[in-house]
């Protein structure tokens, strides 16, 4: 209906959500049997024993890092906040899309992302378990880590509730467990689907018991449907918040570049922006790979691109206003930020970061780009590497040369720090692999309302 | 409740139009206790079988509530009466701070209540059901529609539920064991 409407509106055909010709069984048969009757493929081993190896590396990491301690790290005085930050906000920004398409699209009735949201989510709940990894190691001593948690203690000491950092803890600990919930309670009508459809004797009760017995009773289905649609409608706020309250780390302090206003608007676009660039490198090649090219059509892929697209603006508007703001705001501190930002040691990486964020997604407002697969998995390469630059130039040359000459510095990141990054990035991968593996990636029973045969009259 | 040896009568149906119209029909006949099954949400066949209190607003609503409370009240009598600190001048109770631990709070709680409140009314986790005693009811997750009268409905008899249901034209009627 709502295609209809757009397609009268902009005067040209759209992609469907899903190709014609399917059913409720064969929609089922196709997206159960990757996970049940399709063997493990090689490539499958392949890939995730690459990505498990460089998992392994990450434990290596940490476990050198809590026998030595953050001195093996490339942080210092006056650059206190390295990758370890840097690295949190990028996958936590990464995880944005995925409740951005499995909440906010559905408080808008986007029925597009029903072919999109399962992995989304999924990609959600790796990123926030990436991204949560780093504030954790970063405290130097994370075994203390539970003393973030207002728990009765005997030192009788409580957390300081007007730090923005004991905001983090609430703000992450709570959308990492409010995206758990939500991909979980959308898993339960399919991991009956799979336990029905199983023949593996062991798969049947592993998937009985995470279907709790559901057996899709009309009055399940209405509570069921109240409650899916009462968590989006607190998760929109929610994800908005999260993000928001990463960039109070940064904003509520007086550090030049970092005490602005602009941030939190600046830091949702700009997280949406690098996960909707993530979902994509992850689509393309799970729809070629697994041929569920009928379920993610070019729609979803342009669809997305279009998403980028914006909030690729709004995130430019933020770089020009944080400009602006530095030669017209008086302050000399700010316009030496500027200064230096463009002509101090990191001026590469702030002028790759326009590109890469600004100039290069440009080329999205062509239709032939926003359709070719390899063309939007390339620019969703160049926009990650550009979101984790900003992040940089954000955390790293704002720290560098702040209000005292004296006290300048310089930050380089040593190996271990490439190799806690990478091997989270080698983390989210792996589980990334075993997800599609063992779960169905996309949300069967949310396709087969999209079949035009779903469609009852009272 | 005596342990009854039938559950029920099952009619299964092909499309999800013919379960609507036998959930209209069954309940127009005078059928109370009656279910229907669906691989899919269907607008309005709850309401067709006749269910109406849907208690999960409710129940988010309090816990949202509830969070809201505790998450404030935590942070004003740590912050005020157990531990109180100085912080560059700001009051001890400097509330504007505290707005954004409330919020998640508020969010976390009635998040949470919105699943677990959603599995209690529904009587989720059930680990054994007698609907799956019917081998048939394996195609209720996938692309097959079911319609029930339980043997506890008063007007439930056997035989002329049976025949009442073949009326609907459904594919097949079973009789459900316990």
């Amino acid at each position: 209906m709502a295609q209809r409407i757009e397609e009268e509106r902009s005067g040209r055909k759209q992609a469907p959500v899903i190709e014609p010709g399917h059913t409720f069984g064969s929609v089922t048969d196709q997206i159960s049997s990757i996970v049940l009757n399709r063997p493990t493929s090689t490539g499958w081993f392949i890939g995730f024993g690459f990505f498990f190896m460089l998992t392994m590396m990450l434990l290596y990491a940490l476990g050198y890092l809590f026998l030595k301690g953050t001195g093996i790290w490339g942080v210092n005085i006056p650059v206190g906040w390295g990758f370890a930050i840097v690295n949190f906000v990028w996958w936590i920004g990464i995880g944005h899309a995925g409740t951005l398409i499995s909440a906010i699209l559905l408080l808008l009735r986007q029925s597009w992302r029903n072919s999109i949201n399962r992995f989304a989510e999924a990609m959600t709940l790796f990123a926030v378990a990436s991204a949560g990894i780093f504030p954790l190691i970063h405290t130097g001593r994370p075994w203390l880590a539970y003393w973030l948690f207002p728990y009765p203690n005997t030192m009788r000491v409580w957390p300081q509730f007007r730090s923005p950092l004991v905001w983090d803890v609430f703000a992450v600990s709570t959308y990492f467990t409010i995206s758990l919930l939500f991909w979980f309670i959308g898993l339960i009508p399919d991991l009956a689907t799979l336990r029905d459809r199983s023949e593996n004797r062991l798969a049947k009760i592993i998937y009985g018991i995470l279907a709790m017995g559901w057996r899709g009773s009309a009055r399940h289905w209405h509570r069921y449907e109240t409650s899916y649609l009462l968590l989006a409608g607190l998760a929109t706020p929610l994800v908005l918040s999260v993000h928001t309250v990463v960039s109070f780390d940064f904003a509520v302090s007086i550090v030049p570049g970092w005490h602005t206003t602009i941030f939190p608007p600046y830091f949702v676009a700009g997280a949406i922006y690098s996960g909707f660039a993530m979902v994509l490198m992850l689509a393309i090649p799970i729809r070629k790979i697994y041929n569920l090219e009928d379920f993610i059509t070019e729609r979803h892929l342009e669809n997305s691109a279009k998403v980028m697209l914006a909030t690729g603006l709004i995130v430019a508007y933020g770089y020009v206003m944080e400009a602006f703001l530095g030669w017209y705001g008086g302050s000399k501190y700010d316009a030496f930020l500027l200064w230096n930002r463009l002509h101090g040691p990191y001026a590469f990486f702030y002028i790759m970061l326009w590109v890469c964020n600004i100039i290069v997604p440009q080329v999205l407002w062509i239709r032939k780009i926003r359709t070719t697969p390899a063309a939007l998995f390339l620019i969703s390469g160049v926009v990650l590497v550009g979101m984790w630059l900003e992040r940089f130039i954000i955390v790293v040359v704002s720290l560098q040369r702040d209000f005292l000459t004296s006290s300048f510095g310089m930050y380089y990141p040593t190996r271990w720090d490439w190799m806690t990054y990478i091997g989270t990035i080698g983390m989210f991968l792996a589980a990334m692999f075993l997800f599609v593996r063992i779960l169905p990636m996309i949300s069967i029973f949310e396709m087969r309302t999209l079949l035009p045969e779903a469609e009852v009259k009272e | 409740m005596s342990q009854l040896p039938i559950y029920g009568m099952m009619a299964e149906f092909d499309t999800p139009q013919r379960l609507m119209d036998a959930a209209h029909h069954t309940s127009a006949a005078g059928y109370r206790k009656i279910d229907a099954y669906s691989p899919f949400p269907i607008e309005g066949l709850a309401e067709a079988i006749g269910f109406e209190s849907n208690a999960v607003p409710l129940v988010v609503l309090i816990a949202g509530i509830v969070g809201g409370v505790t998450g404030y009240v935590m942070q004003y009598w740590m912050a005020v009466v157990s531990y109180p600190l100085n912080i560059s001048g700001k009051p001890y109770h400097s509330w504007p701070s505290f707005i954004i631990v409330t919020f998640e709070m508020v969010i976390l709680f009635a998040g949470v209540a919105a699943v677990l409140g959603m599995l209690a009314l529904n009587g989720l986790p059930m680990p054994y059901h007698p609907v799956f005693n019917v081998p048939r009811f394996a195609f209720a997750s996938k692309d097959r529609f079911f319609l029930i009268v339980f043997a506890s409905d008063p007007k439930y008899d056997a035989s002329s539920t049976r025949n009442f249901l073949e009326t609907l034209d459904p594919r097949a009627v079973m009789e459900v064991p316990s």
